[in-house]
């Protein structure tokens, strides 16, 4: 016995585990992901490929953690254990987007609209010249209709959520995260994002993941939802949607969206009943 | 008439209070429930404050009072915001120091003159000080706690950006806390006056309103007091207002 613990001792830190790349395409490798929760663990040895130039949504039961997941990788919570690259590239090494769900709490106050949407650019070191270059081509490709010269509480919540996005994508992400970007907005507002962000994506092709806690703004906006059971969080389905874009209101009567919905709610309903 | 000029008697509401002060101090005096040797008549006493403006010495006073507030408020300001933002930023760091700042800004501040008095003797010096020392600590507790109940969600957003500790520091902690700040500098002033005056009483100086206001005591000239003691009130307002007017301007989105 304690020859053994000597043994064990004299060896070199365990050296890490060989790292195991996704298939073809994909962006974010998640390999034996481990948090505890208040001693149990929420995620345990969880491994997950997300792949590049996608739109993946995350659905599942209350409290399984997948705004957790997605903050991990994002860096805002720290991890207990396990590796997460991006094209095998640490978090430092790469350029990502944060929307949050309270965009009021999220912009800065102080700063103007258009200063917040500089503010990630200035970060990252860029000259005047081309910050402005970089704003003027966010405000085109948004086609915003609004004075961005004005304070955040000016604007409504979709004009705030709008900038969010904005700043978010400022940088050039390789990676957009989205919190239930649209859960703080009206209807009207949430259709006018949604179809916003489905440009983006269709102009820029940048790897989105969004936390959604409604199954059919998930489908609608995915080309693949994640679907997580309760925990400790294993993945139960990864669902491919693949209607063409741009998807709009027929998208929402089509049989393949019905059916791809169906599947899901069948699949939570299942994990929830668990 | 069109319908901008019409008054709005609302707006009168706020006169309503010292007007009701005058005329009960106006009937105390003629009903002479109180000796005019004690109190004099509100309206002699407010000619006496507009005379003693005009031709008197007030001013003088008024701004020696003025101008040692200020000293000490701003060594106050310059201590206690930065340290405050430091201490902030370190939950850890503020815990240690906690009882100490809890302690000393419990402790009334005149407890401490005799000490600040052996220490600076009886000099202009020792006024300051002892104003600024009672003012550093609100001043700083504040901006801590304006620092310590920043937004998480606004320090998460800057950090996904790649904010460094410095720059969330910067262009965030600092932001965030000064809406607390404001409330520590409004405190921090009125607390200054407080101890300027009371300094002015009691540590020998030859102006202030705390001297002319005990000076007049000490004779008896009470139209002089009440005077003093009410130019000692519009200062205090004054100032307050003053910074309430400057922290809507900073802090515009407080509240928003």
């Amino acid at each position: 016995m304690e020859a053994a613990v000597r043994v064990k001792d004299s060896l070199p830190a365990e050296p890490a585990p060989a790292f195991v790349p996704g298939p073809p395409g994909t962006h974010i490798t998640l390999r034996k992901l481990t948090k505890f929760f208040a001693g149990k663990p929420l995620y345990e040895n969880f491994d997950l490929d997300i792949p590049k130039g996608r739109i993946t949504s995350i659905f599942g039961p209350n409290g399984c953690g997948k705004s957790t997941v997605m903050n991990m990788i994002a860096g805002l919570i720290p991890i207990d254990g396990g590796q997460i690259l991006f094209d095998g590239k640490t978090l430092r090494e790469t350029t990502i987007g944060y929307v949050f769900q309270n965009y009021r709490d999220a912009l800065f106050p102080w700063k103007r609209a258009i200063d917040n949407i500089r503010y990630p650019l200035e970060l990252a070191g860029r000259s005047k010249i081309e910050i402005e270059r970089r704003v003027s081509e966010l405000v085109a490709s948004f086609e915003v209709k609004f004075d961005l010269v004005r304070y955040p509480y000016e604007l409504s919540g979709g004009q705030q959520q709008t900038v969010s996005i904005m700043r978010a994508l400022a940088p050039e992400p390789e990676v957009l995260f989205l919190d239930e970007p649209f859960s703080a907005l009206d209807f009207e507002m949430t259709l006018f994002i949604r179809d916003k962000l489905q440009d983006i994506f269709m102009k820029t092709g940048v790897t989105m993941l969004v936390v959604s806690h409604d199954l059919e703004e998930a489908v609608y906006l995915s080309d693949y939802v994640l679907l997580l059971t309760k925990r400790p969080t294993s993945v139960s389905e990864i669902v491919p949607f693949t209607a063409p874009r741009p998807r709009d209101i027929s998208t929402v009567s089509d049989p393949e969206f019905i059916r791809v919905k169906a599947h899901c709610l069948e699949v939570f309903q299942r994990e929830v009943r668990r | 008439m069109n319908a901008s000029m019409k008054f709005d008697s609302s707006k009168l509401l706020p006169l309503v209070g010292p007007l009701v002060l005058f005329l009960l101090w106006f009937w105390v005096v003629w009903a002479k429930l109180v000796s005019p040797v004690l109190l004099p008549d509100p309206v002699v006493t407010l000619e006496h404050l507009f005379v003693s403006v005009i031709q008197g010495t007030l001013m003088d006073d008024f701004w020696s009072t003025v101008g040692r507030t200020m000293k000490a408020f701003l060594i106050a300001a310059g201590i206690g915001v930065p340290l405050g933002v430091i201490l902030g930023s370190s939950e850890r760091l503020y815990r240690s120091v906690e009882f100490l700042i809890d302690f000393f800004r419990s402790t009334p501040s005149s407890a401490l003159i005799p000490l600040f008095l052996t220490i600076f003797g009886i000099t202009d010096v020792n006024k300051i000080a002892i104003a600024a020392f009672a003012a550093v600590l609100v001043i700083l507790f504040n901006s801590a706690y304006g620092v310590m109940n920043a937004r998480k969600m606004r320090i998460m957003a800057a950090k996904v950006m790649g904010a460094s500790r410095l720059q969330i520091f910067r262009d965030v902690l600092f932001w965030e806390s000064l809406s607390q700040t404001f409330v520590g500098l409004r405190s921090g002033i009125s607390m200054a006056l407080v101890i300027v005056v009371v300094a002015e009483m009691f540590i020998g100086s030859e102006q202030g309103l705390g001297h002319r206001i005990i000076d007049a005591q000490q004779v008896l000239n009470v139209k002089e007091m009440y005077a003093s003691i009410l130019a000692a009130g519009i200062l205090g307002y004054a100032m307050n207002v003053f910074f309430l007017v400057c922290e809507k301007k900073v802090v515009h989105w407080a509240g928003k």
